[in-house]
């Protein structure tokens, strides 16, 4: 029997490179965000300073790939779970999700060349 | 040793004479250190001796009695009465077709494990007085797990995939393919990636993890999915960005 291997490696690499980031980014910066909101900011992560990494072209490329990697993971996610619960459309589902993850990249692409 | 009743609801169904399967209740008196199997077994002895069911060892080690509990996968051998209520409910293993009352036609499975090709494929043959193929603790370690695998079936009655993908080659038969593949012994991962690496291999699984969760012989059919995917996208690069580095 010969079937030919399957493409999936190239959506599963980016899907699993966003789990990754998801389970240990999403959490720290969950933290930090209720840190600040009970008003405590390190000085490390002031608002200059994070101005700072978003203003320089490194810092947009990197806060731009955790964006997009997080919002791809998370649409698929979705979709994959609706269809172990049984949702059968699949189709619909997987427009839906990949809309709303292309809107949040590219608002993210926006708001990031917004900085400077 | 005290003594409990309890109400056994078995699933009945004949295809060749039943329109639908029905439930049939019978009054067991249990000891409360039986297991679910014992239940069915006094059931058979002393109650109703046309109850068909599968079970060999009692002891968790052939795979055979797995039935669905009280809509959980298990091997009834392993399900300890004590740990249920007085009424328990045993249906045959979900996501396979019934053959009669809690035995299931298992030859889908029989089917996807032998496509994986889940026995040694030596790298190098050597004659017998070359000696043994030596194997590190180490190398018996990347693997040891996976071979804990008694083919009970239960990981494909948990699986939502399974259910909802009938082709889907399933957790166990990804597992065993898994673990040839990472024996130092083993030269045929590339035959084994030929039916894995497929759509309807690893690809399927959706890492829902109810395998791993039901396994009785604590395999992590889940873990050897997510590492065959890792390894399968490795390939996938490899074979696309760098064509010209043939193993």
């Amino acid at each position: 029997m010969t079937v030919a291997k399957s493409n999936k490696p190239i959506v599963w690499g980016p899907f699993a490179a966003g789990g990754t980031i998801t389970a240990f980014v999403t959490p720290v910066l969950v933290l930090l965000t209720l840190f600040a909101a009970l008003g405590f900011v390190p000085s490390l992560l002031t608002y200059e300073n994070l101005h700072a990494i978003a203003a320089n072209w490194l810092g947009k490329l990197v806060i731009f790939g955790f964006i997009l990697l997080s919002l791809w993971h998370a649409a698929h996610r979705l979709r994959v779970t609706l269809h172990d619960f049984g949702i059968r459309a699949d189709t619909w589902v997987a427009i839906a999700v990949y809309f709303i993850a292309s809107l949040g990249t590219v608002a993210t692409i926006f708001y990031l060349l917004r900085i400077s | 040793m005290s003594e409990r009743q309890i109400q056994l609801e078995v699933l009945r169904y004949n295809p060749e004479t039943d329109s639908a399967p029905r439930f049939q209740t019978y009054e067991v008196p249990c000891l409360n250190e039986w297991v679910v199997l014992d239940a069915l077994n006094y059931v058979k002895d002393h109650l109703d001796p046309t109850v068909s069911y599968r079970w060999s060892c009692h002891m968790a080690v052939c795979g055979s009695c797995g039935m669905m509990v009280n809509g959980e996968p298990k091997l009834a051998c392993k399900a300890f009465i004590h740990e249920y209520g007085d009424q328990i409910r045993v249906e045959p293993l979900a996501n396979f077709p019934i053959e009669r009352d809690l035995v299931t036609v298992v030859d889908d499975f029989i089917g996807k494990l032998a496509s994986v090709k889940p026995y040694l494929i030596p790298k190098e043959d050597k004659p017998v007085s070359a000696g043994e193929y030596k194997q590190s603790p180490a190398e018996l370690k990347t693997f040891k797990q996976y071979t804990l695998c008694i083919n009970c079936m239960l990981c494909y009655a948990a699986c939502p995939q399974y259910g909802l993908v009938p082709d889907f080659i399933g957790p166990a038969a990804i597992s065993l393919a898994h673990r040839y593949n990472q024996d130092s012994r083993d030269g045929g991962r590339e035959q084994r990636q030929e039916v894995i690496a497929s759509h309807d291999g690893v690809w399927e699984c959706s890492f829902v993890g109810a395998c791993s969760e039901v396994c009785p012989k604590h395999v992590d059919p889940a873990s050897a999915l997510q590492q065959v995917k890792v390894a399968s996208t490795i390939d996938w690069y490899k074979e696309h960005l760098m064509p010209w580095m043939k193993k």
